[in-house]
């Protein structure tokens, strides 16, 4: 479980993250939706511990994220994160890339690593594209390979920042597929997207991000189908 | 371990010879600069150029100036050409071995700085009617000059250095020249140099600010 | 007819020099990448902390190479040392490779983008896990065109050594000139070899950098 307690955050003097409660449970899929500078991609990167928080706290499984002893290494093992730009390393190949973390973070021998690997990217379907340097492929194959990345640290929880804004229109449909079979086996996800078709198909609940709060929380009827706030229907009328 | 005794005050009597060879140091790497920035440009107009003798004769200028060392290049000036008879003086030798030097340098630096202005701006500068003449000093060049303006000064700090190696051809009034004599009517080599070595460092460290400023007041956009 | 007093002993002389100068630049460039690579790691993690040493680098950049070589003999005699003038001319030209390298190797380090290091940090590596497998091997490349300059200038700067008795390709040739006194065809050999040791560097170079650059 993530448990984000009224949390604030600045950068310098600005205030991105006015103070934010929030609440995943295991194997909830949970999407912020919201304008851009709304804090909501700097919220996801507090979670993991990317960006230090001012104020309040999150805890996942119980620990304290951003307490003083805290081993943010191990803790970083449990949450797996994709990021816009899909960051693949480019001097590895697409095997290499995935194979790296579980070998040197996780301890995981060769076979071991590679095994994992290949279950992965399999998964994602890039299963003919191992020995291929990330330059070589599309941006949508190598969002897939940083999903496939970052699931071959076997996380308990998966964030998503804006996966698929980056990507050319034709390829969003192969990650977001990828996605979409995420969350039917399970895992627990916080997206952060703009696709809110996308959004409303595969969430338990949809939170609106407005000027670093949530605005409106709900299921993705309630929220996407049904806002009770002004702003949350301007918002959608704009990007639907 | 170190029974030398130090003689500083000594050493520091031959400041004022010193500076003068400084003086001398600076007004031979200004010299060979502004030649150099010259031929430089002369250099990088012919490597443009469709005439094959012409772009071969810029190329093997700049190929053996940045491939052969800027010592060998002063020694074979100042030996080599003793073979055809003419006697040049050791500073002769090192002023156009330094600006030979130079000007290879700086003709690369140029070439890259040319690739980086944008092809559109020449464009530009002809649709709205100006001759080429006009186009390169008005609009090219200038912004060149903000480009290269960074490893120009580079190399100033560099042909500063470079005056040093005239000792070698038997040169004795630069900083390095006026050091050696010094140095060998006392064998107190190492305060000496030492003092020397300050000197420069002081000079190249001025030459940097002063770029840094040079640079500040010509490109405030 | 063109005659010459030129021997093939003074060639293979002159030769010699060349090999000399190949070793000095070698035990330079050994020397001075090491210690240039953990100076710029340094500067590139503790920018604030490592500044004295970068003004201590920037001395060595700062003051003629020549009269480095000096300072450096004549402490030598003050110090009672007994070591080779080609040890001496090693460690000076290492210290001043350093100097430069660890300014190649600090601009190399901080182009890695920030974006990768974070998805590393992210996939729970540590801040060493990344250094090592992902900011050093991804440095390096970016380093290379530089870093093969810094040896084509080493290369060239070993000629100085002359003036501290070694015999390298220049002083070597200076000898076969005092002997047969044909300054112009002995000079104009020397060139050439310098020019081909430089071609055959650079040229090394240019391979390795294909094969990297046929990955990415």
């Amino acid at each position: 479980m993530i448990e984000i307690d009224k949390v604030h955050k600045s950068f310098g003097d600005l205030e991105v993250v006015k103070g934010v409660s929030l609440t995943v449970n295991k194997g909830e899929v949970v999407s912020i939706i919201g304008g851009s500078g709304s804090g909501k991609s700097t919220l996801l990167m507090c979670i993991n511990g990317l960006e230090p928080i001012q104020r309040g706290s999150i805890r996942v499984d119980g620990t304290e994220v951003h307490a003083k002893g805290t081993d943010l290494n191990r803790l970083r093992q449990k949450i797996g994160i994709v990021f816009q730009q899909w960051n693949a390393f480019p001097h590895l190949t697409v095997l290499e890339n995935v194979m790296l973390a579980p070998r040197k973070v996780l301890g995981l021998s060769q076979q071991e690593a590679e095994a994992m690997a290949v279950k992965q990217l399999t998964h994602v379907g890039l299963a003919d594209k191992l020995k291929v340097f990330p330059g070589k492929l599309s941006g949508g194959q190598q969002q897939r390979m940083a999903i496939a990345r970052a699931l071959a640290m076997s996380p308990d929880y998966m964030l998503f920042d804006e996966a698929t804004s980056a990507l050319d229109p034709q390829l969003v449909g192969e990650v977001l597929d990828t996605m979409r079979l995420l969350a039917e086996d399970g895992m627990t996800m916080i997206l952060v997207t703009h696709e809110i078709r996308f959004a409303r198909d595969v969430s338990d609940r949809v939170a609106f991000f407005r000027d670093g709060l949530v605005h409106e929380i709900g299921t993705p009827d309630q929220v996407i189908g049904n806002p009770q706030q002004t702003e949350t229907a301007d918002f959608l009328k704009s990007v639907l | 371990m170190f029974d030398y005794s130090f003689h500083w005050r000594v050493a520091l009597k031959a400041l004022p010879d010193m500076l003068n060879g400084a003086w001398v140091t600076l007004e031979t790497a200004a010299l060979s600069m502004l030649l150099g920035t010259m031929i430089a440009l002369l250099l990088t107009l012919l490597r443009q150029q469709q005439n094959p003798l012409l772009r071969h004769f810029a190329e093997t200028w700049v190929s053996i100036a940045r491939n052969t060392p800027s010592l060998f290049q002063i020694y074979i000036l100042y030996f080599g050409l003793g073979a055809f008879g003419l006697h040049v003086s050791s500073w002769l030798a090192l002023l156009a071995g330094i600006t030979f030097n130079n000007a290879g340098y700086l003709a690369e630096n140029f070439r890259g700085g040319l690739k980086a202005v944008p092809d559109t701006q020449m464009r530009a500068a002809r649709s709205l009617g100006m001759n080429a003449l006009h186009a390169y000093r008005l609009v090219i060049i200038p912004q060149l000059l903000r480009i290269v303006f960074h490893p120009l000064s580079n190399q100033m700090v560099w042909a500063v250095l470079m005056t040093s190696l005239g000792v070698i051809v038997g040169l004795n009034d630069d900083l390095t020249g006026v050091t050696q004599d010094y140095n060998v009517k006392t064998f107190r080599t190492f305060e000496y140099f030492a003092i020397a070595a300050l000197l420069y460092y002081l000079i190249a460290k001025t030459i940097v600010l002063g770029a840094r400023l040079m640079a500040w007041r010509l490109f405030r956009y | 007819m063109f005659t010459t007093s030129l021997t093939i002993s003074d060639l293979l002389f002159m030769l010699q020099g060349a090999w000399v100068t190949l070793q000095l630049t070698a035990a330079a460039m050994l020397l001075g990448t090491l210690s240039g690579v953990l100076c710029g790691l340094l500067r590139a993690g503790l920018p604030r902390a490592s500044l004295p040493l970068a003004w201590l680098l920037d001395l060595f950049r700062s003051v003629p190479l020549l009269i480095q070589f000096v300072l450096f003999n004549s402490l030598k005699s003050i110090a009672g040392l007994d070591i080779s003038a080609f040890a001496v001319g090693c460690l000076v030209l290492g210290i001043y490779a350093a100097a430069f390298c660890s300014e190649i190797v600090r601009s190399g380090i901080q182009a890695v983008p920030a974006n990768l290091r974070r998805a590393a940090r992210s996939l729970g590596m540590s801040y060493w896990q990344d250094l090592r497998h992902v900011v050093l091997p991804l440095a390096t490349r970016v380093s290379f065109p530089g870093w093969l300059n810094l040896v084509l200038s080493v290369m060239k700067d070993t000629a100085l050594v002359m003036w501290i008795g070694i015999f390298e390709l220049l002083r070597t040739s200076q000898s076969v000139v005092t002997r047969i006194q044909e300054p112009l065809l002995v000079l104009c050999i020397a060139g050439l070899i310098y020019y081909l040791m430089s071609l055959l560097v650079a040229q090394l170079g240019n391979r390795l950098e294909k094969r990297w650059q046929e990955n990415d």
